[in-house]
């Protein structure tokens, strides 16, 4: 068996514990919840903690209430699994519970949590290896080299986000509260849109910093006539990371036509990338009326145009753009018809 | 062959009624180890835990291919918490599975050949200091020219993987066989039709669960002991006692409980040599456990296969030639490569008769890890590509694929082209089978795009007559030891690898003396203990432990009938044996319990005991290599496969797999069951989803149970285990092998139905999603062409 190199491990019961450990051990120390990919990259040799504090015993990350004004409230450690069968989070966000029940597979989403799946590394066929294989490639820019192997000559890592509830949580326009201690000591919170989290650097996709704690997902309540699937290729019916991930959302007006839409794909650059001419094309447009087909056309097409895959995961990266427009048509489709996720098992 | 190989397809005894009934053979009888398995309570070689135990690690190739010009492992030795560090000087003996190919070392010696090739090794307090001890070794090396394609190596060879100063000019050539039977051009002159192709094999592995691990102790009386999870005790132990220069009789080697094998354990492996040669260095028992990369880079899987095939039929079906020309991608050793070379072309011969066949395999070194046996070793590859190839004669000709099948059977009690004798052959059974479970008749060509049938069928050995290094002595051996208590042990050196081989043992001799289950114990795969047994390969086990079981419990039984009888003064043939009991058929009330009749026994004869054997009977062809592939009896498959295609993302799914399997008797028919399974199962995964490879740099391209995909419970279709039994006269009780041979039809099947379901034909696996979306463009184009000429027409 691969070894776990050697760290200490704390257990802090509040927030304010937590980000206390954050702040006096720096960049030393990493956030755990469900362990279940800092542990795999901790024995590739990825990430080096020599504290790793588990967030797990904190009461304030646990669990799904639903404030008065309809908004979803999600704690860091709610397990993926937790919300993927909560019958709260599939009405109000259908795509981002069958993201979550399409995370790997069923043990790893009963210890895998939402926050370390907000939160999730970037991956790459050249990175997600171990120490004695990256070593005898000579490594890559993102970890303990200066090449990159997917862009030849690349100066700049795309890795590629591979989270799957991060493009449902960005279709539904979803916020995340934050925790650090400042400066003077002081515990202080934010709010950041998920749009705002990513950025397009696959070394490190996050716009904030090693000791900010994630305590809580918000994703306001829906239109009335809320709509919204989640698209997920892979080789396996399970245990694998996506090597396309589509989340859709649909608003229907009174007439049951599309008054505003989000289309957000994953696995395909060290971002989650919206899809905006694809959701314009289906605005105005009625489901089952004349128009309709070709409007879904009309977005799968202009999906195709924007996403390009590479060759940074495993797979054949044409194949994963041929499959872009086949999984944006169904993936709309399912939306509309209250269905999905679209996976093929 | 001497007669004792000879046993019958029949019950032993017969009953009152004088008709003869099975006791426990043909019963679904839980397997001995089951029950341990199930509740973590079985010894794998990791569960071994000595006092003063050392954990060893190994230091690999960072290249793919490298002379070394130094090692200096003086920072590693002076690390503290280190007890030894070795290289390749401490053990320069070569070894090599096949005597006549000793290419291999314990750790190389001067030359690295594929990234991850086993360079030194390291013996210490834990795992954690081994590893940190590896990076402390410095190693220069030079680099060489790396070949990674096979074409390339062969024509372009600078610097030959194994150079040859004697014959400079084979260059990366690792075996090369060519054959020819029949009239091979007088056949196509003769033929109606003519296919002719080009198929791919790619690379796969054999994925067993429990990774390779293995313990040495060496005591201070010079006696060294290895556990380990191996396949064939006997052959690591005969190549431990070459590399180690140590008498054979100063080594025991053992086989604790094995988590799957599939042929990936059938090599002597480096980590068996060094856990060895580092417990007779330190005095300390030492343990090695390979990680999951390892295991990857130490690989012996399935041969990635160039194939071109070229079959001529007549009219009505019957092939009238074939000619194959083969190029086989053998990794950076010769491991069993000599023999899959011969199986590439000689286990084509069945179930189909045809009289003339010209093969030319030609097996390459590449700097990749080594090929080796995978279930099925060999005779996969070319079986994809012939029926496939059948399948596109039967299109030529119009004609059911079922039925073109049934068009070319060989027929029992026949000798094939190349030589090799058939005995029983149960292949129209099988195709009858999977037509009437697969409704083959009402569906297939009539469901709607996008579903589809297919079918292929197959043949393949139980065991064969050539036992790697020439011997004329038994190829299984067992003892049987009888107790006062009522207990039979039964000593055999039979690899149980999870196939339930010991299980097969115990209910021939529960069968023969007429016991229960409990009453028999098995203690297998120790060499100090048991008789010599080849191993866990060729699916030889069943057939020639078996066949040697029964003959020595029979002994052993004339002898316990035979002093009961003479206490009673009765005649020997009165003597029933049954449910631990032993009764007089005549007189129902003289029973006695088998324990009191082995005490009987004892009393008369002394000690009770007795050894069996089997030996092949002289088979195969007269020709050099005739002998390879020439079985005693083989196995034949038919499977339908069902299948549906999403023409738009190309995936294709499985939905059913009929695998009707001809096993002889099936003496256990749960674990028969499960053998035909586990055997579509792989075949099915390597089709779709496995794929065993490198990268541009000479990497593995994913050595991870994450990155090398074998199919989840919800990815295994319904797999649905059609049993046909055809009493083979020589096999025990008429048993014939079921590990190996239904995994053949499986991948082409998959192909025939695809064609069925959309009209494209698939020859180079694996077939993925991108492929399919690939050819179905091509026919639209074909299609589409073929239109707009027929418009201008
Ligand atoms: C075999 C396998 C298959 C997988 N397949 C998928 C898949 O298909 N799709 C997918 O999306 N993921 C997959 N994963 C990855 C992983 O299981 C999930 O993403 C999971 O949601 C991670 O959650 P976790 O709680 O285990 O995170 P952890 O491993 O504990 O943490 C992940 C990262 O998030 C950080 N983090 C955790 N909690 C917080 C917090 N509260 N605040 C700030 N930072 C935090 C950690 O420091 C770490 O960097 C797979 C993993 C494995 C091993
Ligand atoms: S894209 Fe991949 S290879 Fe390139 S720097 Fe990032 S992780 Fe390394």
């Amino acid at each position: 068996m691969l070894r776990l190199p050697k760290f200490e491990v704390a257990a802090p019961q509040t927030v304010d514990e937590a980000l206390a450990l954050l702040a006096e051990y720096g960049a030393d120390a990493m956030l755990m919840a469900g362990g279940t990919d800092l542990v795999p990259n901790m024995k590739h040799g990825l990430f080096e903690p020599k504290l790793v504090v588990s967030v797990s015993a904190i009461d304030e990350l646990q669990g799904v209430a639903i404030e008065d004004d309809g908004t979803l409230v999600i704690g860091a450690a709610t397990t993926l699994q937790a919300v993927a069968t909560n019958d709260e989070v599939r009405r109000r966000a259908p795509a981002f519970a069958q993201a979550a029940g399409l995370v790997a597979g069923p043990q790893l989403r009963r210890m895998g949590t939402v926050g370390g799946n907000v939160m999730l590394d970037t991956r790459c066929q050249w990175y997600n290896q171990t120490h004695f294989w990256r070593k005898s490639l000579g490594f890559c820019l993102k970890k303990d080299g200066s090449l990159c192997h997917v862009v030849e000559g690349g100066s700049k890592c795309v890795a590629a986000a591979s989270n799957d509830t991060a493009p449902t949580l960005m279709s539904l326009g979803a916020k995340l509260v934050f925790a650090r201690r400042n400066s003077e000591g002081q515990v202080v919170r934010k709010t950041l849109a998920v749009d705002d989290l990513y950025k397009s650097d696959g070394a490190f996709n996050k716009k904030v910093a090693g000791d900010e704690l994630l305590i809580a997902v918000r994703i306001p309540a829906g239109a009335p006539q809320h709509r919204g699937a989640y698209g997920k290729l892979r080789d396996r019916g399970s245990i694998d990371f996506p090597l396309l991930g589509v989340a859709v959302r649909i608003d229907l007006d009174d007439a049951g036509a599309v008054a505003d839409a989000d289309l957000v794909a994953v696995a395909l650059q060290a971002r989650p990338i919206r899809l905006k001419k694809a959701a314009e094309a289906l605005v105005g447009n009625t489901p089952g009326k004349p128009g309709w087909d070709e409007a879904v056309d009309a977005a799968a097409e202009a999906a195709y145009g924007q996403c390009h895959p590479m060759p940074n995961i495993p797979g054949d990266h044409d194949y994963r753009r041929e499959m872009v427009p086949v999984y944006v048509r169904r993936t709309i489709r399912a939306a509309v018809a209250g269905e999905g996720p679209v996976h093929h098992v | 062959m001497a007669s004792r190989d000879q046993h019958g397809i029949h019950p032993p005894f017969a009953d009152a009624d004088g008709k003869r009934r099975f006791g426990v053979i043909g019963k679904p009888l839980r397997k001995v180890d089951g029950i341990a398995k199930a509740t973590g309570q079985a010894v794998y070689a990791d569960d071994i835990q000595l006092p003063g135990m050392l954990h060893a690690k190994t230091l690999r190739s960072p290249h793919a291919h490298a002379r070394i010009v130094r090692i200096d492992t003086s920072r590693a030795e002076a690390l503290p918490g280190v007890h030894a560090v070795i290289t390749g000087r401490s053990m320069p003996i070569p070894y090599g599975v096949i005597p006549w190919t000793p290419d291999e070392n314990a750790l190389a010696v001067d030359r690295v050949r594929f990234i991850g090739d086993e360079v030194a090794a390291v013996a210490a307090v834990d795992e954690d200091t081994a590893n940190a001890a590896l990076e402390l070794i410095d190693v220069e090396y030079e680099l060489l020219a790396v070949y990674l394609d096979p074409v390339e190596a062969l024509e372009n060879c600078t610097d030959a993987i194994h150079p040859n100063p004697k014959r400079p000019e084979r260059g990366n050539l690792s075996k090369r066989v060519e054959l020819d039977f029949g009239d091979v051009a007088d056949g196509f002159e003769r033929a109606d039709v003519i296919v002719e192709d080009d198929y791919t094999f790619h690379g796969t592995t054999h994925t067993a669960i429990e990774p390779h691990c293995a313990v040495a102790t060496y005591s201070p009386d010079k006696l060294l002991t290895l556990w380990s999870a191996t396949q064939i005790t006997h052959y690591v132990h005969r190549a431990l006692a070459r590399v180690l220069e140590l008498p054979a009789h100063s080594i025991r080697v053992i086989q604790p409980c094995l988590g799957g094998a599939f042929g990936g354990k059938s090599d002597p492996f480096s980590l068996e040599f060094c856990v060895a040669k580092l417990a007779m260095i330190t005095g300390r028992p030492v343990k090695m456990l390979w990680t999951r990369e390892e295991v990857f880079y130490a690989h012996r899987g399935r041969h990635p296969m160039r194939l071109h095939y070229k079959t001529g039929a007549t009219k009505d079906g019957k092939v009238t030639a074939v000619d194959a020309k083969i190029l086989i991608d053998g990794g950076a050793y010769s491991s069993f490569g000599l023999v899959t070379t011969y199986y590439s072309g000689q286990l084509l011969t069945g179930p189909y008769d045809f009289p003339a066949y010209h093969y030319d395999s030609t097996r390459v070194f590449t700097n990749k890890p080594p090929c080796g046996p995978k279930r099925g070793h060999g005779s996969v590859q070319p079986r994809f590509a012939f029926e496939v190839q059948l399948d596109e004669v039967a299109e030529a000709l119009a004609m059911d694929p079922i039925e073109l099948r049934r068009a070319n059977w060989q027929g029992e009690h026949t000798k094939t082209v190349n030589g090799q004798r058939i005995t029983s052959n149960g292949f129209m059974q099988c195709l009858a089978e999977v037509e009437r479970a697969s409704r083959w008749k009402e569906r297939r060509g009539k469901l709607p795009f996008g579903r589809g049938l297919g079918v292929a069928g197959s043949m393949y050995i139980s065991g064969t007559n050539y036992p790697i290094y020439p011997n004329d002595m038994p190829q299984a051996g067992i003892q049987l030891k009888v107790d006062r208590s009522g207990l039979v042990m039964a000593f055999t050196g039979g690899n149980d690898i999870g196939q339930g081989s010991n299980t097969v043992v115990r209910t021939i001799v529960c069968e023969e003396l007429g016991l229960e289950p409990d009453m028999v114990r098995v203690v297998a795969a120790d060499t100090d203990l048991c008789p010599v047994d080849l191993g866990a390969y060729s699916s030889r086990v069943t057939f020639m432990v078996g066949n040697a079981t029964i003959d020595a419990a029979r002994k052993l039984r004339h002898q316990i009938a035979g002093a009961v009888a003479a206490e009673w003064e009765i005649d020997p043939g009165r003597i029933f044996m049954g449910s631990g009991q032993v009764f007089d058929l005549e007189d129902r009330a003289k029973c006695i319990s088998s324990m009191e009749a082995f005490q009987i026994a004892e009393a008369r004869c002394d000690t009770l005991g007795s050894t069996g054997a089997y030996n092949t009977p002289t088979l195969g062809g007269d020709y050099r290599g005739g002998t390879i592939g020439a079985s005693p009896a083989y196995s034949f498959t038919a499977h339908a496969v069902e299948v549906q295609v999403d023409v738009e993302t190309g995936r294709i799914t499985v939905d059913n797999c009929w695998i009707a399997h001809d096993c002889g008797r099936a003496l256990n028919p749960m674990l028969v069951a499960g053998q035909m399974e586990g055997s579509a199962y792989m075949g099915l995964a390597e089709a779709v989803l496995e794929h065993h490879d490198v990268n541009r740099f000479g990497l593995h391209a994913g050595p991870s149970l994450l990155d090398y995909r074998i199919p989840t419970s919800v990815d295994t279709p319904e797999l649905h285990a059609l049993i046909v039994e055809s009493l083979d006269p020589e096999g025990p009780y008429g048993a014939k092998e079921a590990g190996e041979g239904p995994l053949h039809p499986s991948i082409p099947a998959i192909s025939n139905a695809v064609f069925d379901a959309v009209g494209i034909r698939l020859r180079h696996l694996p077939f993925t999603p991108g492929k399919v979306l690939a050819a179905l463009r091509e026919r639209r184009a074909a299609e589409t062409a073929v239109g707009s000429a027929k418009e201008s027409v």
